[in-house]
């Protein structure tokens, strides 16, 4: 029987890989992550019908008893979410994974004492798993809202770089010295945690993407020594599969922003965030109505939505559909202009706006649409402030200089909709809005978009 | 001198699982290479409820265990619970994704 355990675990791998691959094609996405869902469960299934030798009947009630707690919650969850809480919701469940790799690296120490290799991989696991789920964590509560700024100790870089050198140093003592005192694997796993929440803490809004997807493959490779340390094939090849894509993943999504994954860890991003940054901005703003809007937007031949965050926050995805189809029916042109890492995660507005009908080809990537801003009569931008910020060309001094934005500054008229002046996620302003061909609706995007529906209506 | 002929005995030992582990990179670079930038968010969604295999080693780790060590027992149950979270929501929330990437039909 151990045979067909080793052969479902075969199949349950081949799932992972088809089924990751599928992901990566929109045609396909949905059942590729159906077929990794079902390999997943015949890999729990087969653990639990081959396991060999005598388990005490309470041992199975305990698993199912979580196991049916973590389905449904698990499921109501993610079934009850928004779709704007979509990236802080992974966020959380990476950290789930994590902190279960970190348990059974603690369950299992006592088990190895002695063996130094089954020791340095679930030392290795619990750490990873640690820092994965602390880390987590707190992207978690960055994405969410409750931790908003960037937290930096003095010196953090060099503190967090002490720290990590000081885990691998008391990994490898414990390894090396062979100890049976369970206390040292808990301090360990202690000082772990700490520096998954130091190592996130630093870094700021615009990066979390890169962060989780970061950490995402730390739980991966997490999985994977634990599939090490019991030789087990499936934990082995899915967790090493998640480690190497989702690095891979993390450096794409590096590129798409155009910064380093050096500088998104150490980096500078929102630096000066806590106000006091470099230059103040000089100029007034130019507050508009639903109404002067809607009269712009009317009279235009060419109107193109920028789409960010606020939107999202606003659940404005509709009925800026619905503006779109009314300007549209009206004989404006209409399209979006996404920026890669608009909203909270790259393709995080395409999913938004596929969600209220958007059709997919009205949806134009940053490097297509910025040629056309100078032809655009009005630019709408909705709840997004650092992926227009002209900064990022013209500031050298600026947190964001270097990333690539949408040009919309180049467009004749810019309307840019917010709830207030406060700086976007990155903490800094935005000259944009000074500019004289700016004006600025302020109001909650579901708000104002109905008003401006209205109004536009009525002309 | 003991650990290294532990280490490289172990890598001998278990030559096999080098190799998977060694592909196992390759093949993941090569899934997540050239996807749209569209799709980041669910592939590391997609990742992310994959890793929840780990829950594999938390059943294992309960199966083995005795069912007189709470503590153990507890740390299992919870690890169980964790990984059950990751893999379900995991793939749940990655459904609920993509299904808005579906074909419309066209009007």
């Amino acid at each position: 029987m151990e045979h067909l355990l080793e052969i479902i675990y075969l199949i349950s791998s081949i799932t992972f890989v088809v089924g990751l691959k599928m992901i990566g094609n929109p045609n396909t996405a949905r059942n590729g992550n159906l077929i990794a869902a079902v390999g997943m469960i015949m890999a729990i299934a087969a653990t639990l019908i081959f396991h060999e030798g005598e388990v005490a009947p309470i041992i199975y009630i305990l698993i199912f008893g979580a196991i049916a707690v973590g389905t449904i919650a698990g499921w109501m969850t993610a079934k009850k979410v928004q779709m704007t809480q979509m990236p802080e919701l992974v966020s959380l469940f990476n950290g789930m994974g994590g902190a279960c790799a970190a348990l059974i690296g603690l369950i299992e120490f006592h088990h190895n004492v002695g063996d130094p290799v089954a020791i340095s991989t679930i030392v290795a696991g619990m750490v990873i798993g640690s820092v994965s789920f602390s880390g987590s964590m707190i992207a978690f509560m960055k994405l969410n809202g409750t931790m908003r700024k960037a937290i930096r100790l003095p010196k953090y870089n060099i503190l967090n770089t002490i720290i990590m050198i000081g885990i691998v140093a008391f990994g490898v003592y414990i390894v090396m010295s062979g100890t049976h005192d369970e206390t040292m694997v808990y301090l360990l796993f202690a000082v772990a945690l700490a520096y998954g929440v130091l190592f996130v803490i630093p870094i700021g809004g615009a990066d979390m993407p890169v962060v989780i997807s970061l950490l995402n493959s730390f739980t991966g490779l997490a999985a994977a020594f634990g599939g090490f340390l019991y030789g087990n094939m499936v934990m082995l090849t899915g967790g090493i599969l998640v480690g190497s894509a989702g690095t891979i993943l993390t450096f794409a999504m590096c590129n798409a922003m155009n910064r380093p994954l050096k500088n998104v860890i150490f980096g500078a991003f929102g630096e000066g965030a806590g106000g006091g940054s470099g230059s103040q901005i000089e100029g007034s703003i130019k507050e508009v109505g639903p109404m002067d809007v809607a009269i712009m937007m009317n009279y235009a031949s060419r109107v193109i939505v920028v789409p960010g965050y606020g939107l999202a926050v606003a659940q404005a995805q509709h009925v800026i559909h619905e503006l779109e189809e009314l300007l549209e029916g009206r004989g404006v042109s209409v399209k979006y202009a996404v920026h890669p890492v608009a909203g909270r995660m790259p393709g995080h507005m395409n999913v938004l706006l596929a969600e209220s009908n958007v059709e997919y080809d009205k949806l134009v990537e940053m490097d297509d649409i910025n040629p056309e801003f100078p032809t655009t009569d009005v630019v709408f931008v909705v709840g997004a402030n650092d992926v227009v910020n002209p900064a990022a060309h013209n500031d050298p001094s600026s947190p964001i200089y270097g990333m690539p934005i949408l040009d919309v500054e180049n467009a004749k008229q810019v309307v840019v909709n917010k709830r207030s002046m406060k700086p976007g996620y990155a903490g800094i302003e935005n000259e944009l809005f000074f500019h004289d061909n700016t004006s600025m609706l302020f109001g909650d995007a579901k708000a104002a978009i109905t008003k401006l529906v209205a109004e536009i209506k009525t002309l | 001198m003991e650990i290294i002929e532990n280490a490289l005995s172990f890598l001998g030992n278990h030559i096999e699982m080098v190799y998977i582990l060694i592909l196992m990179i390759f093949v993941g670079v090569e899934v997540i290479g050239n996807v749209p930038a569209v799709l980041h968010t669910p592939l590391m969604s997609g990742a992310n409820a994959i890793h929840g295999v780990v829950i594999v080693g938390a059943i294992i780790v309960m199966l083995n265990s005795e069912p007189d060590n709470l503590p153990a027992l507890i740390l299992g149950t919870l690890a169980v619970l964790l990984g059950t979270l990751n893999v379900v929501g995991g793939f749940v929330v990655t459904d609920r994704m993509l299904e808005m990437f579906r074909k419309k039909p066209k009007k």
